[in-house]
């Protein structure tokens, strides 16, 4: 493998610039957030310049590594703090510092009155440096590092205001959840040194083609959950919706486009191992058929536009992770609705940011109506953005979601079957919530509330959402031309394999058209030709209630996890209390009452020490006599 | 007669003396039961050394007398001292340990 | 078998009976000065043992050193001391008399029932070949040949305790020794007049001229005072009422 010198800036540039931002204090203020996007702009530059290297090698030779240093060496077990960039990797850095070099040019304006800028740019620096780290690290444990550091900067930038006590409990929602997840990777980050004896890639890929499938399947397990923790996949799904409070470029960054995938990279890295043990494989694409039909249904009922979003954001993940699981045949097809999704939603969150902007932070889409015309730029990079998640040809969501619902109908048997057809209804249903988005912000009548006077954004806030929207138009067509992206992986992930087709490509394009097709139909003869009541009406469907209240998911989680938690730690506080505590206070007490008796008889008296000395002189005595009867 | 019977006597006189030095208050008294037990591990030592058919025992004996000596010396000394500064030879008053 | 000839065994159960009275008499009597007396009988006896036993230098150094030297020397500072209250019998601390004598029985019988169950495995020997060139030639070949080291050690040790009991007998004087004429200021600061000209000498106008017998005031009433507090403290001073004026034969003046 080739060695570079170049990777390490990658990471140490929005490091750099996190550190000096933190820690320049007000100072920063003037200058901070022009320095945060130039630092994240020049490591975008550095993955360009990267990328420019590996396009000049043979598909073989294009992974670069280089070796920080060394960092846990003990015995026979060594891990260095090592950086590798490969295919995958490099899909991962050009998404992760473009999509961020433009949301931080995008917050300079969205973020220009808040007191705060500077943190909030050192805080998406530090994010930047941690996801970098995160995709590039060679091994699990540097990959960990990363994975706990992008969960601190989601933390802190859910929490940014934190002023608002819903907020800074949402931050802490997201962040305990996150552990879970966290406590799977590392689960599996010991299994797999326990089993294999080794923690970096090369080296459990080497050794998982010998390693016993329970292991492997516990491995892949662990992961999962791992994935599932960040990625907000069934069962630990509650975190992202309420992960909405941070700002809105945190949300299109970190909980549209970037974080949330950490866990598609985690399962599409470590492939060996789901392709050597399908029970874990067929537990991943279960876990993503559920979230994709989960974050649907949900984003049907939400009004909160940025929270319809993001149950739409859980879903489109679904896909993804449905596909990693689907074996090598579907993880170039995660990746690449992967990178699509980050175009088209990040695109899409900033659109709502803009709204949000024009429309004094109103989030709520019973009150938005007929912005088309006060917004025509948000609108045509909103609905760009819209038109590619639905998956109208030729737009990039088309491609990508396409490739996987035909992949899941070719996985074979019933299964296939299964699979395809939930990824189809959630296409449906995909088309339906979107579209109402679409028509409740900018096509029906206006329903707002007084005072408001929407206007379009700034310059440099409809910047990126233009280049965005570019991107969610042209991407599924660059990455499909001639199956672009699918060879360019096939070094990590190894030979796409050709599958039987179930139905014809054209048949499933088709059907696929249809279901978006009646899924717009329902949602315009819903919202766009009949008219939507400026509140939330009470009288709806018991469907309706449950997917308002996310399917009962905090409810779940607050019945079966959090009071019988309560309960139990109320019991263990007690018994810490009683008998912990209680032990060390007999011991203490034992010692105290022993040592008021004992101290009785040091009366001072030299003949009562006499006494206890010719005492002591009877007991040898009469041991003596013991013994030697 | 037997000389185990001079063991005997020894373990009498040794016990009387550790009596005398719990029960007496008085400095010099408890300081001369010290001597009596003293006397009596000398009177073992003698005789030993006659069971034994060896003059060592006897030489320990001597070596038990110097330092008894010396002992003397250095114990009366303490107790006059003590008796300068407190008035008083009953070993009870210096009782400061237990404070 | 070592013989034991019939002399010593009357010997031995003459005198250790009475040694053995004399030490229990050591602890009850009241006074020191008979303890010490009693501990010096005991000594002697032991000496003679020593003797009896073919330890003829032990014997002699016995009497020598500690009859004599140690026992002169509590008589001494028994002197120096006085008599106070450490002499009553009287026990002060609950509990300690029972225990220790609970403790002494127990610590006495395991002891002579150790000693009557212990064995040598063999007979006693006697002294009689070691001391073939006499007893004193005997130890001093011991002492100058195995023993020498210890030897020396041990007159190192007898230096360092005459030199500590001169450091600790010393007494540094932290005020000048007062003068008459402080003393006699002193005795007028005190506020009474009683003891200004100084206490009266004991026996004056008494019938008996003697330490013990209190001096006689003018109206014929007793002087405590005149007495030494020493002999007060030991019980040694006489009645006085019976040397008040009142009481006081006035015979001889009628002769006159």
């Amino acid at each position: 493998m080739t060695t570079s010198t170049s990777l390490a800036y990658l990471i140490a540039l929005p490091l750099a610039g996190a550190v000096i931002l933190l820690l320049a204090g007000r100072k920063a203020d003037k200058w901070g957030h022009l320095l945060a996007t130039a630092l994240s702009a020049s490591s975008f530059g550095v993955g360009i310049y990267q990328l420019t290297q590996m396009l000049a090698r043979e598909p073989e030779e294009r992974a670069f590594s280089q070796k920080l240093f060394s960092w846990i060496s003990v015995g026979t077990f060594n891990v260095d703090a090592g950086l590798l960039l490969d295919q995958l990797s490099i899909c991962f850095v050009l998404l992760i510092t473009g999509v961020g070099t433009l949301i931080h040019i995008y917050s300079i304006s969205y973020m220009s009155h808040d007191p705060d800028r500077r943190r909030f740019f050192a805080y998406l620096n530090l994010f930047i440096a941690a996801m970098l780290l995160l995709v590039l690290g060679d091994s699990y444990l540097n990959l960990y590092v990363g994975w706990e550091g992008v969960g601190l900067a989601s933390y802190l930038l859910i929490g940014f205001w934190n002023q608002k006590p819903a907020y800074a409990t949402a931050s802490k929602k997201a962040f305990v959840m996150n552990r879970i997840g966290d406590m799977g990777l590392s689960f599996a980050i010991m299994i797999a040194f326990a089993t294999l004896g080794t923690v970096s890639f090369s080296g459990v890929k080497e050794a998982s083609e010998t390693a016993s499938t329970a292991a492997l399947t516990g491995i892949g397990i662990m992961l999962l959950v791992a994935a599932a923790g960040k990625s907000a996949q069934f069962p630990l799904q509650a975190w992202l919706g309420d992960a909405m409070a941070g700002p809105t470029p945190v949300s299109a960054l970190i909980h549209a486009a970037t974080m949330v995938t950490a866990g598609v990279y985690l399962i599409t890295r470590s492939n060996f191992i789901f392709d050597a043990a399908p029970t874990a494989q067929l537990l991943v694409v279960i876990v993503g058929a559920i979230t994709l039909t989960f974050g649907a249904l949900v984003g049907t009922a939400k009004d909160d536009i940025k929270k319809a979003l993001a149950a739409s954001t859980m879903s489109q993940i679904g896909y993804m992770i449905l596909a990693a699981g689907l074996g090598p045949a579907g993880y170039a097809f995660a990746i690449m609705h992967l990178l699509t999704h980050g175009f088209f939603k990040a695109g899409m969150f900033l659109g709502a940011g803009s709204v949000m902007h024009g429309m004094n932070d109103q989030v709520n889409m019973r009150r938005y109506g007929a912005l088309r015309k006060f917004m025509p730029i948000t609108f045509a990079t909103f609905g760009l953005g819209y038109l590619a998640i639905i998956g109208v040809p030729p737009f990039a969501g088309f491609y990508s979601k396409d490739a996987i619902i035909e992949t899941a109908f070719n996985a074979g048997g019933l299964k296939g079957i299964l699979l395809g057809s939930t990824a189809l209804l959630g296409a449906a249903i995909t088309a339906f919530y979107m579209t109402r988005v679409m028509v409740l912000t900018f096509t029906s009548p206006e329903r707002w509330e007084e005072d408001q006077h929407p206007h379009e954004s700034p310059f440099l806030m409809w910047l990126p959402m233009a280049v965005l929207a570019v991107g969610s138009v042209t991407t599924g067509y660059l990455f499909t031309r001639g199956d672009g992206l699918v060879h360019w992986l096939e070094p990590v992930f190894g030979e796409h394999g050709e599958h039987e087709e179930f139905l014809p490509a054209i048949v499933v394009s088709g059907m696929a058209i249809t279901a978006v097709i009646i899924g717009v139909a329902i949602a315009l003869i819903k919202y766009q030709f009949s008219d939507v009541d400026a509140e939330a009406p009470e009288n709806v469907t018991e469907f309706t209630r449950i997917a308002r209240r996310d399917l009962f998911q905090d409810s779940f989680n607050e019945s079966i996890f959090m009071r019988p938690g309560q309960v139990l730690t109320r019991f263990f506080v007690k018994v810490d209390d009683s008998v912990v505590d209680g032990t060390v206070r007999l011991v203490g007490r034992t010692a105290l009452s022993a040592g008021s008796e004992l101290r009785k008889t040091q009366t001072g008296f030299a003949r009562s020490y006499a006494a206890l000395i010719l005492i002591g002189a009877v007991v040898l005595i009469a041991a003596i006599w013991v013994v030697t009867q | 007669m037997n000389p185990y019977n001079y063991l005997y006597l020894a373990a009498l006189l040794f016990t009387i003396g550790a009596v005398g030095v719990v029960v007496r208050r008085n400095a010099i008294v408890v300081f001369m039961c010290v001597e009596l037990m003293l006397n009596a591990a000398n009177l073992t030592l003698v005789t030993f050394s006659r069971i034994n058919g060896t003059l060592d025992g006897q030489v320990v004996a001597f070596f038990t007398m110097v330092v008894a000596a010396c002992e003397v010396v250095v114990g009366l000394a303490i107790i006059v001292t003590i008796y300068r500064s407190r008035r008083s030879a009953s070993v009870d008053d210096a009782s400061l340990l237990k404070r | 078998m070592l013989e034991i000839q019939t002399p010593e065994t009357i010997m031995f159960w003459v005198l250790a009976p009475l040694s053995v009275i004399a030490a229990l008499g050591m602890l009850l009597v009241k006074k020191a000065v008979h303890s010490a007396l009693l501990l010096a009988w005991v000594m002697i006896s032991l000496a003679i043992f020593y003797i009896a036993q073919d330890a003829l230098f032990l014997g002699i150094v016995q009497i020598v050193v500690y009859t004599g030297a140690v026992m002169m020397l509590f008589l001494f500072i028994l002197m120096l001391v006085g008599v106070d209250a450490s002499d009553s019998l009287t026990e002060t601390i609950s509990g300690l008399r029972p225990i220790a004598i609970t403790a002494a029985v127990g610590f006495g019988g395991l002891f002579v029932s150790l000693i009557g169950r212990a064995s040598l495995g063999r007979d006693a020997v006697g002294l009689t070949e070691a001391n073939a060139n006499g007893n004193v030639e005997g130890l001093a070949a011991k002492l100058f040949s195995t023993y020498v080291f210890p030897f020396e050690v041990v007159s190192a040790l007898l230096i360092t305790a005459a030199l500590g009991a001169m450091v600790l007998a010393h007494h540094q004087r932290s005020v000048a020794r007062p003068t008459q004429r402080e003393q006699s200021i002193a005795r007028f600061r005190t506020g009474s007049l009683a003891g200004v000209a100084g206490l009266p000498s004991p026996g004056v106008y008494a019938r008996h001229n003697a330490v013990d017998v209190p001096a006689l005031l003018p109206d014929g009433s007793a002087a405590p005072t005149s007495i030494s507090a020493t002999l007060k403290a030991r019980g040694d001073m006489l009645e006085s009422r019976s040397f008040e004026l009142g009481e006081v034969d006035n015979t001889v003046a009628e002769e006159k």
